[in-house]
């Protein structure tokens, strides 16, 4: 597969933190679109968007579930933006050890935002009305890599809590039950 | 399964420092809904009418709407429920922000306080862990400095606070409890919170909040959400501009106030100033506004952002909301700097931005006219501003005179005596209203201002425009896609309504007409208190996105009751007449169902007694205002009626006509 150039729609969601007014009514649409079966329950902890809130300081960074990360990073960024000073962390999209966001509440499995396959738009640009999220999409050559899976992403991270050796067990245990 | 609520109350009893999750009955749920409905029905219940409100037995109730938590768009009030210190009545105040639907996905539909804590606390509720922890050390800090240091020591800055400041701690009458972005604020929960002893309740929720019929209700959100767009691209015409957009109402996006600063009385709401909003003016409060304000937010999922992040050169940043941007400029004569600028000190301070400022505008009049002295007032300083600020500080401090008028007007004009009753003019029931002085009597604001158990005009008008509008072509453009209404009649009515002539006020609307429309704006804020809805995308509002058509949709498909107009019209009428039969026990008759005796300066006294009459009858009440044994028992509320004819506020079999028995009876 490797070298092989390939046409593909790629699309990205223009933040503009200026615009956003805290609502987090894309945290509400996007648990709420992803619940099984859709729209059944709702809860934003389970968001594949999080918007980073600092009342008092102004801050208000919607930020999406990019990839699932093993450890901390070693060196972290600090932002200053305009004067204001953002923690660690602020913009940074991975589901880490480090923090909460991006995780699953139950299984603390990683969340990972899929800019909502199969819907026409992302749900989360479509309920900001602010217009602090705003969709483009573009076309672009690109190399054509396997995109991992969620379950695999999954497993990697359980394998990363827990152990491989112990997951593999664990698995073979359940599927002797069954 | 339970659907849209959780099912769960938290009961906490502060003097034993007993925590108890305990489960609701669903039954209670179809027949008072939730938020305001259920409040009512605890109240009623638990809190006997010799209950003072400083009592351990007074209880404290948080409820989060049925549907909040839920994707309903505005959908996120906290509705505080109490017995108010300053009214002894039943207290209602909501707020919006985030705390509501934190408060469901951590598993709670409500959270009651009862007793009395020995010492400060704060309440940490994390999902399933429940906590009341010490908080000494938080004792005289600010609303949103505590909110900002709680979410610091627990390290959860997600967590949701609801909080007082000083003025709860000393139990000033009308203390707030604060939540950054918004406030319970109207009838002093911050006091009884106080008194109390809690200094916050803390909240983080990651559960989740499940959805009966998901692909319908997702649908009538979908439509709510297209209808705002709409409307926000197609304003009202011919209205002033916080009644033309959505928003709860947009005071901090509106740079015109020409409306508010010309109609609304300055001073203890003394003075009109008819030409006061010029050019120069208008500049002068824009710039403030624009320098100061640097963010518009919202609510829990809500577009209207009509709150705002405050930052005042030296200050630390609060947020805002509404009508306290003008409040205190009036009371004191000054402008809009001033008015932001001792608003941040009384939203740390804890403090309802109706009444403190009006308190203190009475304080100085009671000065200029000798019936409070330099004795009163040691140190008072000679600038106009600076009286304020020391008069804020005396009563959240409750220090000499302070201790006074930390009661509001009403009780400080009884302690001070010699005559200071004539200038506690602006109450209903005890309480301070917005400072209005108007001409003639109109018969629609009568009978809310008379009636509203809220006390406060805001949260029972909207839905029927304010005035007629001068043109038929005007009224017949504005009917034409008024589908909020009940029923058709409401159009005709507006549209035969003319300014002057003989379809003019206060003869026209005729007095059923103004039963009517009277009864359908109070009926739309009923429903929304139950639910959690905020007003500013409902019930205050002419042609709101929710109306009597899609709640019922929304209530069953969401909370998977079975609903539709005429079940949700009873069920509201339930929980309404429950609100007025714990008033009634409480005291409350028709002698105290009056305007503030200046309101208006023409009056017109024998209408005034019909109106109240026909309306009492519309009810279901009677002369006295009180709810009747045969309107009680129709409604399910048996329990009331027994209640009455024990304490003989009502005789057995008296006004008694019907014999019927109730949908709900046979149901049984
Ligand atoms: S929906 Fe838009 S405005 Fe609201 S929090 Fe998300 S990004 Fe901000
Ligand atoms: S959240 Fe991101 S920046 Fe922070 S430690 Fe994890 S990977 Fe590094
Ligand atoms: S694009 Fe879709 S999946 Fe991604 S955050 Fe938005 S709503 Fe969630
Ligand atoms: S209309 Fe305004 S006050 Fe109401 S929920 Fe929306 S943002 Fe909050």
């Amino acid at each position: 597969m490797k070298g092989e150039k390939k046409k593909k729609i790629v699309k990205t969601i223009r933040i503009d933190v200026e615009k956003c007014n805290g609502c987090r009514a894309c945290e509400v649409i996007c648990s709420a679109s992803h619940a099984e079966p859709k729209y059944s329950s709702n809860n934003p902890a389970r968001a594949r968007i999080r918007v980073i809130c600092e009342p008092y300081k102004d801050i208000y960074v919607p930020v999406y579930a990019g990839d699932y990360a093993p450890a901390e990073c070693a060196g972290r960024d600090k932002y200053t933006i305009d004067g204001k000073e953002y923690d660690e962390c602020s913009f940074c999209r991975a589901s880490c050890p480090s923090r909460d966001e991006f995780k699953e509440p139950d299984s603390g499995l990683p969340l990972k935002c899929d800019m909502c396959e199969g819907e026409d738009e992302p749900m989360c640009v479509k309920w900001c009305l602010a217009d602090a999220l705003v969709l483009e999409e573009r076309e672009e050559e690109v190399d054509e890599e396997e995109e991992q899976e969620e379950l695999a992403v999954g497993l990697e991270s359980l394998a990363d809590k827990y152990g491989l050796d112990k997951i593999i067990d664990t698995l073979t245990r359940l599927s002797k039950k069954e | 399964m339970r659907y849209a609520e959780t099912g769960f109350n938290l009961e906490i009893d502060l003097t034993r420092g007993n925590i108890e999750r305990v489960q609701t009955d669903p039954k209670d749920t179809e027949l008072y809904l939730g938020g305001l409905g259920t409040n009512a029905k605890i109240l009623w219940d638990r809190v006997p009418p010799e209950v003072e409100p400083f009592s351990p037995e007074n209880l404290l109730i948080f409820g989060a709407g049925l549907l909040c938590g839920t994707p309903a768009t505005g959908c996120n009030r906290t509705i505080v429920t109490t017995i108010s210190p300053q009214t002894k009545l039943m207290a209602f105040s909501m707020m919006g922000g985030f705390w509501a639907p934190e408060l469901k996905y951590a598993g709670y539909d409500k959270v009651i306080l009862r007793g009395k804590s020995p010492d400060l606390i704060y309440l940490w509720i994390n999902n399933d862990k429940v906590e009341i922890r010490d908080a000494s050390h938080l004792q005289g800090k600010g609303s949103n400095e505590t909110a900002q240091l709680i979410r610091q020591e627990l390290n959860e800055p997600k967590a949701q606070v609801v909080s007082i400041g000083l003025a709860g701690e000393n139990r000033v009458y009308y203390a707030s409890i604060e939540q950054g972005r918004s406030s319970a604020s109207r009838g002093g929960g911050g006091a009884v919170m106080g008194d109390k002893r809690v200094k916050a309740i803390v909240v983080r929720g990651t559960g989740d909040i499940n959805i009966a019929r998901p692909a319908e209700y997702f649908e009538q959100c979908n439509e709510v959400l297209e209808y705002i767009k709409w409307r926000e691209d197609n304003p009202i015409p011919g209205v002033i501009p916080i009644l033309s957009v959505l928003g709860s109402p947009q005071e901090m996006a509106i740079h015109d106030e020409k409306w508010h600063t010309e109609n609304f009385s300055w001073g203890n709401a003394r003075h009109r100033r008819r030409e006061y909003w010029t050019e120069e003016i208008a500049k002068e409060w824009f710039d403030t506004l624009d320098s100061a304000r640097t963010r518009l937010i919202s609510c829990y999922n809500c577009p209207m952002k009509c709150g705002a992040t405050i930052t005042l050169p030296g200050l630390p940043t609060y947020m805002m909301k509404c009508f306290s941007k003008l409040t205190y400029t009036m009371a004191a004569m000054s402008n809009l700097k001033f008015g932001l600028t001792i608003a941040q000190r009384a939203t740390e301070y804890g403090m309802d931005g109706y009444s403190t400022p009006q308190v203190m505008a009475f304080a100085l009049e009671l000065y200029e006219n000798g019936i409070l002295t330099d004795e009163d007032l040691p140190g008072l300083p000679s600038d106009n501003e600076e009286k304020f600020y020391w008069l804020i500080d005396k009563i959240v401090h409750r220090e000499g005179i302070g201790d006074v008028l930390a009661n509001g007007t009403y009780w400080a004009a009884k302690e001070i005596g010699k005559g200071a009753e004539e200038y506690a003019h602006n109450n209903i029931k005890k309480h301070e209203q917005l400072p209005l002085k108007l001409g003639m009597l109109n018969p629609i604001y009568f009978l809310m201002y008379c009636t509203g158990e809220k006390i406060n005009i805001t949260q029972i008008e909207g839905q029927f425009p304010q005035t007629p509008f001068p043109k038929r072509e005007h009224r017949e453009k504005f009917v034409k896609d008024w589908f909020q209404v009940p029923d058709d009649k409401f159009k005709q009515y507006f549209l035969d309504w003319e300014p002057r002539g003989e379809n003019s006020m206060p003869y026209y609307p005729t007095v059923p007409m103004v039963c009517d429309i009277v009864d359908w704006m109070e009926q739309m804020h009923y429903i929304d208190d139950a639910l959690g809805m905020c007003t500013g995308v409902s019930s205050f509002h002419l042609k709101p996105p929710y109306h009597i058509h899609n709640f019922p949709k929304f209530i069953s498909a969401g909370a998977g009751i079975d609903m539709d107009e005429d079940k949700l019209t009873q069920a509201t009428k339930r929980y309404r007449t429950l609100v007025r039969a714990i008033n009634i026990r409480r005291g409350l008759r028709r002698k105290d169902e009056k305007p503030p005796e200046t309101h208006w300066k023409k009056r017109f006294p024998e209408l005034e007694a019909e109106l109240l009459d026909s309306y009492y009858k519309l009810k279901g009440w009677n002369k006295e205002g009180i709810p009747t044994q045969e309107s009680l028992v129709e409604l399910g509320l048996d329990y009331v009626s027994e209640d009455f004819i024990q304490r003989k506020i009502l005789t057995d079999g008296e006004g008694d006509t019907s014999k019927e028995i109730s949908p709900e009876k046979e149901a049984e």
